[in-house]
């Protein structure tokens, strides 16, 4: 189980709190839903369960243990943006085998082109992108996700391209998946439950 | 007002090795906007919708080669035209507020692009009064664009177009990644233009906001449009919409069927022959290869397919 206990977060201490005292558990094979407006700290909380920032206060536990410190992250997030988060400098191809060798089952559900892996992350489009993002965090370690508005700036169809993917693969792993998204529709579409961010944010 | 007749759009490049490469964004594209209309293209983002306005504009890079025309007011668009309507006649919302000048005040912004549109006279009267229309506060006059919220930031671009008299608005990609709330404020504002007779060309991925806002929906695919239906076709089991694209899309909404169509559109630089959708059309025949379909007008619908039916 993935699990954060009334942690908080801000950047400094003369910054107003982003997160206080929020807590969640994801247990394997459970989608949760993280239901909100942006900008009221979802992303914050999501970056806080990946382990790419520590919380002030509370903390996240991985089965009862802190997240690895160094090494492979069992928890792995995907962003609105996937320009920001592949290295300009490699070719896709580099990027995308950097950490293990996807199977060529999973290229084609994801209709990767085989002539993208030579080419350069501004040579393609978002949608694109986005796809060489999902193949790379269906890693074969990772067992939780964080989709963080994954797919707000693509086309309906890709849309649903790469959830239908990420759903297969998620059924057969049994992984756990937070999905941070304003898109009420959506939300009840792929998760099996789904926490109203605000309403939650203000109990606790 | 606005009249797009297949609007081509390539551009040459060279690759490594001398390799020379034709890139078409832009196949064949047909659009009417009419006053007192919103028009969404709605397309998946890097497809080239963005060239379309540019090309309204007549602000294409120099190495882009243009085929088609464009008609404003019963006017075939020339270059000068284009130069002379630009910012006064026909004006732009940005996609991104990088369109900004981040070392001028907000203020002074507006009130160049009110100059600019012809206002010389009244320019300064016109600032305060656009500012007033879009809750801009006036102290942000003397703001830097950095000193905005996002939601202020978007008012100033819809400012900054608005604030002369141009009649053709162009929205490009307006709702990039907002709060809810500014995403519904931004398309607000473009339903009020159109009301006040302007036309109005909404050009995004977010088929969810054009449906609230727009009178047609164009749906772009591969570079053209391949159907343009009226706002109320998109409702139900989609029986209403007539082009198999333009079915598949409806059906992959995550409140309809969820269900995506396989594969992916074909790259600018590898288009099919024939019909663009044939790779992935599972009504596709040997003819549909044989030439590239025109627009046909069926019930209310234009539709760019040799099969379609009413
Ligand atoms: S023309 Fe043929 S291939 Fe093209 S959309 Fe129609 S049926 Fe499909």
């Amino acid at each position: 189980m993935l699990k954060a206990e009334r942690v908080s977060f801000r950047y400094s201490p003369n910054r107003p709190w982003i997160l206080q005292g929020f807590s969640l558990s994801i247990t394997p094979g459970e989608r949760v839903g993280l239901y909100g407006p942006s900008g009221c700290g979802k992303t914050t909380f999501g970056r806080v369960l990946a382990g790419y920032l520590q919380p002030i206060g509370g903390k996240v536990e991985l089965d009862g243990k802190p997240l690895p410190p160094k090494g492979y992250c069992p928890v792995q997030m995907i962003f609105q943006h996937p320009e920001l988060a592949i290295n300009p400098r490699w070719t896709i191809g580099k990027a995308l085998y950097e950490a293990y060798q996807p199977p060529p089952s999973l290229l084609e559900a994801l209709s990767l082109d085989l002539h993208w892996f030579e080419r350069f992350p501004h040579e393609l489009s978002n949608g694109e992108l986005q796809r060489i993002a999902v193949a790379r965090v269906l890693d074969p370690r990772t067992r939780y996700l964080i989709a963080d508005e994954m797919t707000t700036m693509l086309d309906a169809n890709t849309q649903a391209q790469l959830w239908q993917v990420l759903l297969d693969v998620a059924a057969q792993r049994q992984l756990g998946m937070l999905v941070i998204s304003h898109d009420r529709p959506l939300l009840e579409r792929v998760c099996t439950r789904i926490v109203d961010w605000a309403m939650e944010a203000q109990t606790t | 007002m606005l009249e797009v007749r297949s609007l081509s759009i390539h551009f040459h490049r060279y690759a490594r090795g001398l390799r020379r490469t034709v890139l078409t964004p832009v196949v064949d594209l047909d659009l009417k906007v009419s006053a007192g209309e919103v028009v969404a293209v709605v397309g998946s983002s890097g497809s080239g919708k963005s060239l379309l306005a540019h090309a309204v504009l007549g602000i294409l890079p120099s190495n882009a080669h243009i085929e088609g025309e464009i008609w404003y007011k019963g006017q075939l668009l020339t270059p000068e035209r284009q130069a002379a309507m630009r910012g006064r006649r026909i004006a732009l919302i940005p996609q991104s507020v990088s369109f900004l000048d981040p070392l001028m005040r907000v203020g002074a912004q507006v009130l160049r692009a009110a100059q600019l549109s012809g206002k010389n006279r009244h320019s300064a009267a016109a600032q305060r009064a656009i500012f007033q229309r879009y809750q801009l506060p006036l102290e942000v006059e003397r703001w830097y664009p950095f000193q905005l919220s996002g939601g202020m930031a978007r008012r100033t671009l819809v400012s900054m177009a608005v604030v002369g008299e141009a009649e053709l608005i162009l929205a490009d990609e307006p709702t990039p990644g907002l709060h809810p709330e500014v995403v519904q404020e931004t398309l607000n504002h473009l339903r009020q233009l159109a009301d006040e007779q302007r036309g109005v060309v909404l050009i995004t991925h977010d088929i969810q906001a054009a449906l609230q806002v727009a009178d047609q929906i164009a749906v772009f695919y591969a570079g053209t449009t391949v159907e343009i239906a009226p706002v109320t076709a998109f409702s139900g089991k989609g029986e209403g919409l007539l082009h198999p694209y333009t079915q598949a899309l409806w059906r992959s909404l995550p409140q309809n069927e969820f269900i995506p169509l396989p594969g992916m559109q074909p790259s600018p630089q590898d288009l099919p022959q024939g019909c663009l959708f044939a790779p992935r059309c599972p009504l596709a025949t040997a003819e549909c290869t044989a030439e590239r379909p025109t627009m046909r007008a069926i019930a209310q619908n234009q539709v760019r397919c040799i099969h379609a039916q009413g």
